[in-house]
């Protein structure tokens, strides 16, 4: 497997991961706070697969997401104060406060919206890929789903209909084998029933660790540039984990439907933390400069907090507005 | 200037004026560009505007309401169409979770321009599955607007404005109407959503009518303006937003409502006009309000029981008579011999 082309990517892939990481570690630091009104669905432990998929997007390409939706979103370029203010139920707010963190959008950033009715959002995707690929623009769109998105209805119908016109989409499974609190075991027979539902559509799919951020970055090129040449969707699955509880800023390891061991077993394999001594080991990056690039994206998500904390609330007045476009 | 058309051509018409002055509008939906073209309403449209805006779809129709969604989100104007209500319901979340909350729950940035039409089956054994009148529910959803023409004229115009339209807007049609002529302007128009139209004035009952009990509420005038009883009806023509005004200003007039809907009574658009209407002008009504609808109970196939199932003019002549004292009436709308009551007349030979 190829590397990435030069350092500056990987310095780039690492700091959009890292920066994901701290975001939602800052996230669950602030939330006992209980001002962060809404619930939160934390991808810490996923961070590779966001991060990798999104750089291989251009800015003009599009995302959707569904509840665990904060890395796309950032990955993707997303304004972190907008978000920031969002979860804080402020009027600064990407959607001024009516969504919160289930329904982060930056249009700027060519982030359509995430949508937390799990598997909603693939056909809406599909959709979008669909317009691109009827008014022949140079657009590929991305949409991130879970496990759980690919036993709905919508699933199916969306993977045969992209399939069917060839559409200009890649499919983003982060496998983090628990739908809430339900286990793989209980949902889906058989270890490569995702990639073989896409394969059965016609649709080329790969599985691969998704705590490899080079791995998923590559892979992730080669589905877009495809998608990008006329030649339609792919699926990938990408295996990582979640490590904090599903909704909410604590653990969950305690409460019976998973075990500390597995928990540390995959947080030996930490991706940020697993990168981070890759670039060290092989020259691209030092240990310093590392600690720097931590140390200024702390501030600036610290600064988002406080943008955050001291925007106002959304008037009254917009309460019943925005029901209908005019 | 005096152009007859069918309902069903109207909405050909519609479609296809709206197409040739957007090349953002298309349509989709199963049978759309086949030999019968959704009865008649999209006949030639794939030949004129190719397949990729005419086109024919999987079995689908949660994900291709959510595929009509995305791509409105990005500024296309789909029509995406079923060919019963029923059928639709298996779409319910993209409609309701989705395109109806895109436009609020993002703070205004998202807009879905759609139309999703649907077609109520009535009689020739339609039964529990294709004939359902669901309008209610979707009124029940803010951000979705609801829209159900009478007539072929508003056929045209409503269709054109509900394309225009810059939200998810559920166009329902009734299948008694689609054969039903008047006449139709042949330059493009819309008629605009939320306005009632008074069908014919009248002073001592407003009866308030929906779709194709609109017409039945008409031949009750009829009927009552013989017996000397001044009937007022108003066609709805859109569910959500309804004209609250236009009716309130009849029954002020009046002081009596009837409202006549195509679907069943309880929790239905009858009750909420009748509500409405009750908590603005409590003081104008002078009888008890009354609502015509579906019993309470799902459709039977069987013409024998369907045949009672529906409500017609004669019991809407019955319940206004009683509404105002007078002598109930049990030859309101005599039957011929040979009179079938489940087509709407003769021209109509199933089976769907």
């Amino acid at each position: 497997m190829s590397q990435p082309s030069d350092n500056r990517l990987r310095f780039k892939l690492y700091k959009e991961m890292l920066r994901i990481r701290i975001v939602e570690e800052t996230i669950a630091g602030y939330y006992g706070e209980q001002e962060m009104r809404c619930p939160v669905h934390l991808s810490i432990g996923q961070e590779a697969a966001e991060a990798g998929a999104c750089a291989a997007l251009e800015q003009r390409d599009y995302v959707l997401s569904g509840h665990r939706s904060h890395g796309h979103y950032l990955a993707k370029g997303g304004n972190l104060k907008a978000m920031m203010a969002e979860i804080y139920g402020k009027a600064t707010g990407c959607a001024g406060g009516k969504g919160g963190s289930m329904h982060l959008v930056d249009l700027d950033a060519g982030f359509l919206g995430a949508a937390p009715i799990v598997g909603s959002t693939i056909p809406i995707a599909a959709g979008v890929a669909f317009a691109a690929q009827m008014r022949n623009e140079d657009r590929v769109v991305m949409v991130f789903l879970g496990d759980g998105a690919t036993e709905t209805g919508v699933f199916f119908e969306s993977i045969n209909f992209a399939s069917l016109k060839n559409l200009p989409i890649v499919f983003l499974v982060e496998n983090n084998f628990y739908s809430v609190y339900s286990p793989m075991n209980v949902r889906q027979k058989g270890d490569h029933r995702i990639v073989d539902i896409a394969r059965a559509h016609g649709m080329e799919a790969h599985q691969a660790d998704g705590n490899d951020l080079e791995c998923v970055h590559q892979l992730c090129t080669q589905a877009v540039t495809k998608a990008r040449g006329g030649g339609g969707p792919s699926l990938l699955e990408l295996i990582t984990y979640r490590w904090r509880e599903h909704c909410g800023p604590g653990y969950d390891n305690d409460i019976g439907y998973r075990t500390e061991a597995e928990f540390l077993s995959w947080k030996e394999r930490d991706p940020v933390a697993a990168y981070e001594r890759k670039l060290i080991a092989n020259g691209v990056g030092t240990q310093p400069e590392i600690d720097r690039i931590a140390k200024d994206l702390k501030l600036e998500v610290e600064e988002a907090v406080s943008f955050a904390k001291q925007s106002p609330w959304p008037d009254l007045d917009t309460l019943s507005t925005q029901v209908y476009a005019n | 200037m005096d152009r007859q058309l069918k309902f069903s051509e109207a909405i050909l018409e519609a479609t296809d004026q709206a197409m040739g002055r957007d090349p953002s509008v298309y349509i989709v939906g199963l049978g759309v560009p086949d030999p019968k073209g959704i009865f008649g309403t999209t006949l030639g449209l794939m030949k004129k505007y190719g397949a990729a805006r005419v086109q024919d779809m999987p079995l689908s129709e949660n994900a291709m309401t959510g595929v009509a969604l995305g791509s409105a989100l990005v500024g296309m104007r789909p029509i995406i169409t079923h060919q019963r209500v029923d059928f639709a319901l298996v779409a319910m979340e993209q409609m309701v979770n989705q395109a109806a909350k895109w436009h609020y729950m993002f703070g205004g940035k998202a807009k879905v321009p759609m139309v999703v039409r649907m077609i109520i089956g009535r009689g020739w054994g339609q039964g529990p599955q294709h004939s359902q009148s669901l309008q209610a529910w979707f009124a029940h959803v803010p951000g979705l607007k609801v829209v159900m023409p009478t007539t072929a004229h508003d056929a045209k115009g409503l269709l054109a404005a509900a394309i225009e339209d810059n939200n998810p807007v559920i166009f329902i049609e009734h299948r008694w109407l689609h054969n039903i002529s008047d006449t139709v302007p042949e330059e493009y128009y819309t008629v605009p959503l939320g306005k009632a139209r008074t069908m014919c004035e009248g002073s001592d009952v407003t009866i308030v009518g929906t779709s194709y009990m609109a017409l039945e509420s008409l031949r009750a005038a009829k009927l009552l303006g013989e017996a000397g009883i001044s009937a007022e009806v108003i066609d709805l023509r859109t569910i959500r937003p309804w004209d609250v005004e236009t009716v309130l200003t009849s029954v002020r007039k009046t002081g009596r409502l009837v409202v006549a809907d195509t679907a069943g009574v309880a929790f239905g658009v009858s009750a909420e006009i009748v509500a409405t209407v009750l908590e603005h002008e409590f003081a104008s009504v002078k009888a008890a309000p009354i609502r015509i609808g579906l019993p309470d109970h799902p459709c039977p196939t069987s013409p024998a029981l369907a045949n009672s199932y529906y409500p017609r003019a004669g019991r809407i002549v019955l319940e206004v008579r009683r509404m105002m004292g007078k002598e109930p009436i049990t030859d309101a709308l005599p039957l011929t011999s040979d009179q079938k009551l489940d087509i709407p007349d003769a021209s109509f030979t199933g089976p769907f």
